[in-house]
């Protein structure tokens, strides 16, 4: 298990626990956690509405590929520290993370 | 005024497939979306991605779907009334419904099936203090007639491949075209970008990189646009007309106000026959939540087979109905 912190839209901010071993990406994660995450395209990299503001721990992350920084390219509120949390599968290293949930809301 | 059986909100797959399975009741549909194009997302997000879950289609691209279904409704002479949001339900004395959209469009049906997927596309707009007050009144979001930008100063903001073409387009159209962008490189489509650098190489658009529109001004209409840059540095451009091009983004939109039972920005539905809590309107597809829900396109195609048994009796009120199969009877078109 690891720990990530996580700030919702409106500032409210926890600590949600979560498993490195059954293959989830932090959008799902997120989503299972009830906060709300459109996730339009389901994971794809294609809609940006799972965009996350990286407060700390950008370097626990690996580095965004090109159909990421694509979508990130399109948002107007996007920023170096901004991720699509889609693309950013749960993993060990990320114990500490910390989140800003940044996309469209419904 | 348009008269059909069934008017169906949103020309997704489930949808355009719901076509297919009233028409096997002889009942007839009109199908209304927000996207100027059929599809849905599956056209709109992702259309050349494989999707590996259709029964029968071991992989096939979410467009080709799409062209498909197109195919198999084609029997069924369905109507489409597109890029018109529908804004409200109108209940007859009768029970039917009239179902009017943001355009003025009508529809007169007997029953309406929602297969709205996320909910309606709009643009993001950026948060720029007073944005909305400007709507129509020099701000737009999307470029609806390139004309009305003759001979006028335009300020496009934007990194994504609309902002690039609509920039090379109106490069020639307009008095100026500025491009305004919070990066300095764009990803998206290598030819564009270097189209765009060459312009502005060139003199012939205004192109202001790693800079973000702070506020607008104007009297009535839209007349100045501030731009500060990561570097603190803040300039003030003329404008005529803002275009804000961020993508689209689903809301749910004016069905919130229905009467519908919604849950977590879903409608609620009986799975007996995906009806909602309003006779005559049913929910199928991504939009509706029950107990077990599945966001799956073949979850949605199973909702829209059941969902039609069920609304024959509104469209053919002194007729029992029969099941029958294709392999038997065929698929006699109208």
């Amino acid at each position: 298990m690891i720990t990530i912190t996580v700030e919702d839209r409106n500032g409210e901010t926890r600590d949600i626990e979560l498993p490195t071993d059954v293959n989830l990406n932090l959008m799902e994660a997120l989503k299972a956690s009830e906060y709300n995450i459109l996730a339009t395209c389901g994971g794809m990299a294609l809609c940006a509405t799972c965009h996350v503001q990286v407060l700390e721990g950008m370097e626990k992350l690996s580095p965004a590929e090109d159909a990421e920084l694509d979508m990130l390219d399109t948002l107007f509120d996007a920023d170096a520290d901004s991720r699509l949390a889609c693309q950013l599968r749960i993993n060990e290293a990320m114990d500490g993370l910390k989140v800003k949930i940044r996309g469209d809301e419904h | 005024m348009i008269k059909t059986d069934i008017c169906i909100i949103g020309a997704g797959p489930v949808g355009l497939f719901t076509v297919f399975e009233a028409g096997l009741l002889k009942m007839r549909c009109h199908l209304i979306d927000a996207l100027p194009q059929i599809g849905g997302q599956l056209s709109e997000i992702y259309p050349q991605k494989p999707i590996y879950d259709i029964p029968g289609y071991p992989e096939i691209k979410a467009q080709e779907l799409v062209d498909n279904l197109m195919d198999q409704i084609k029997p069924f002479d369905p109507t489409f009334t597109l890029g018109e949001r529908v804004e409200n339900l109108e209940k007859q004395e009768d029970g039917s419904y009239i179902v009017k959209t943001s355009d003025g469009t009508q529809v007169h049906c007997q029953v309406v099936a929602i297969a709205g997927g996320l909910g309606c596309f709009e643009p993001r707009k950026p948060e720029i203090e007073g944005l909305e007050d400007f709507e129509g009144k020099g701000v737009a979001y999307m470029v609806k007639n390139p004309e009305t930008y003759r001979d006028k100063k335009v300020i496009l903001a934007g990194g994504g491949d609309s902002a690039l073409d609509w920039t090379i387009y109106l490069a020639d159209v307009a008095e100026r075209v500025t491009l305004i962008h919070r990066g300095d490189t764009f990803r998206g489509a290598p030819d564009s970008a270097e189209k765009v650098f060459e312009l502005a190489k060139e003199g012939r658009i205004n192109l202001i990189l790693q800079s973000n529109i702070s506020s607008i001004s104007g009297n009535g209409h839209l007349k100045n646009v501030s731009v500060l840059g990561k570097d603190k540095e803040s300039r003030e451009l003329e404008a005529d007309y803002l275009i804000p091009l961020f993508g689209l983004s689903p809301k749910l939109g004016p069905l919130a106000n229905w009467g519908l039972n919604i849950d977590k920005n879903a409608i609620e539905v009986n799975t007996f026959d995906y009806s909602t809590n309003v006779e005559r309107i049913y929910a199928i597809g991504d939009i509706n939540t029950y107990p077990g829900k599945l966001k799956l396109i073949l979850c949605g195609f199973h909702e829209a087979a059941l969902m039609v048994q069920s609304a024959f009796k509104y469209v053919y009120p002194d007729q029992k109905l029969s099941f029958k199969y294709t392999t038997v009877y065929g698929v006699n078109a109208f």
